[in-house]
């Protein structure tokens, strides 16, 4: 990913950075960038971007960066980072608003397909599974 | 069993999941229950808790799900004598999810009441006047541990088990019912069963939930680090709370085979399990047939068969 980014007053007071701010319920501006997310994140390793990147991205309102990553939908609501979080701030819903901004608007960009899925692989998923998959990554 | 108001009958909540591929889970839960004489009724037209947690701030719609579940309690605690205004559930997951439903609308009243518009065809109206229980807390707080382990006609020794919380019995704060970082309930439990709790690194990390249904490799390296922690420190098995947790601990071990040719096979067992083997439950009670990795060599070396 390209890491050079010009900042602007406009685009740190975007209406994408207050929308993920509504939406999750967290000020990102809270964000100090200690790291201790992304140091205790199981998924981290699955990541592109890390927990703490992600909010630092929201915080400059790089919408467009945060919705392509693959990070957003790796992240499973553990809810490790908001446990250790020392600012208190909830990672995990700020992360849950990015992929409902990337669902929402009319984009609907839905990140499962089950019915891609063989049907010896959808058989012995449990219904605990594709629900909670369907919940979290579709519109 | 030390409460001279504890309930005669048990509401009990299983979940989508023990009603399909995890049987073993409930029925060794309803059997184990009766061999501690607490008479588990299972709910009527009980529904789907929703399985996730809705973390963005527009969820009343997500919270309708598990509120109706509070309303077949109130309805069951009507009509049965000696059942109080709660209910017990063994899947962390259903725990979870019914258990912040339940403290978030007993702090928004507008949300609740948007609910209970919504459930008009209820008679019964939602008012947060009901408890959510999982099952090691009902054990650990109601029956307790010294005397469940009176009950233990076939004590589990030299048996050692690895406990495994994965995310959803401890995190977050407001839903653990013991320390978000070093739980030790399920242990203590293990311990009453005459078995060997093993304390291993991964016990609370997350197991990579419903990542499974379309991307098993990931699953694949998260149950080799957890398994291999476990190994490391001699364990003969790990026991789980959670039906996702068991399929991606269980199941997954072979995606775990092809990934990393040392991953060395475990048994994954549901607590519940250990306790009906504790108990002198048979086969029936058990079903360890239902386990992908055969739970009976681990055992028969322990001299449990």
């Amino acid at each position: 990913m390209d890491t050079t980014l010009r900042i602007n007053s406009a685009q740190v007071g975007s209406s994408f950075v207050a929308q993920i701010e509504k939406i999750s319920g967290q000020k990102l501006l809270a964000c100090y960038q200690c790291g201790k997310c992304s140091a205790g994140c199981p998924m981290a390793a699955y990541m592109d971007v890390l927990p703490n990147q992600m909010i630092r991205m929201a915080q400059l309102g790089m919408r467009q960066q945060l919705l392509e990553t693959r990070a957003i939908w790796m992240c499973v609501s553990c809810l490790t980072c908001n446990s250790r979080c020392p600012k208190g701030i909830r990672i995990a819903e700020v992360i849950e608003a990015l992929r409902k901004a990337a669902l929402g608007g009319g984009e609907r960009n839905d990140h499962l397909e089950i019915m891609e899925l063989s049907p010896e692989a959808r058989s012995v998923l449990p219904p605990i599974a594709t629900i909670s998959a369907l919940r979290k990554l579709t519109s | 069993m030390g409460n001279e108001n504890k309930p005669m009958k048990l509401a009990y909540y299983p979940g989508c999941t023990l009603k399909n591929q995890a049987t073993n889970f409930d029925v060794s839960t309803v059997s184990s229950m009766a061999k501690l004489d607490v008479e588990v009724e299972e709910l009527d037209r009980w529904n789907c808790c929703g399985t996730v947690h809705a973390l963005d701030s527009d969820n009343v719609m997500n919270r309708v799900a598990p509120i109706t579940n509070m309303i077949r309690v109130k309805e069951a605690q009507a009509r049965t004598e000696g059942m109080a205004s709660e209910f017990m559930t063994s899947c962390a997951m259903c725990y979870n999810t019914l258990k912040r439903a339940n403290i978030d609308v007993r702090q928004r009243a507008d949300a609740l009441a948007t609910i209970n518009d919504l459930l008009y065809l209820d008679e019964t109206k939602y008012e947060g006047d009901v408890e959510v229980l999982h099952l090691l807390e009902y054990l650990r707080d109601r029956v307790g541990f010294d005397n469940l382990a009176k009950k233990v006609t076939k004590p589990l020794e030299g048996l050692r088990v690895a406990c495994y919380y994965g995310c959803l019995l401890v995190r977050p704060k407001e839903v653990a019912f013991d320390d978000v970082e070093n739980p030790m309930v399920m242990e203590n439990l293990i311990a009453a069963l005459g078995a060997t709790p093993v304390d291993f690194s991964h016990k609370t990390e997350c197991c990579g939930a419903y990542q499974t249904v379309d991307k098993p490799e990931i699953i694949a390296d998260r149950t080799d680090k957890i398994m291999g922690s476990a190994h490391e420190e001699q364990a003969d098995l790990v026991v789980v709370s959670c039906p996702l947790c068991a399929f991606n601990l269980d199941y997954r071990q072979d995606d775990a085979k092809r990934l990393n040719p040392d991953f060395r096979n475990m048994p994954v067992l549901y607590f519940t399990q250990l306790m009906a083997l504790a108990f002198g439950c048979d086969e029936s009670a058990l079903r360890f047939d239902l386990q992908h990795i055969d739970p009976l060599p681990a055992l028969k070396a322990r001299g449990l068969d």
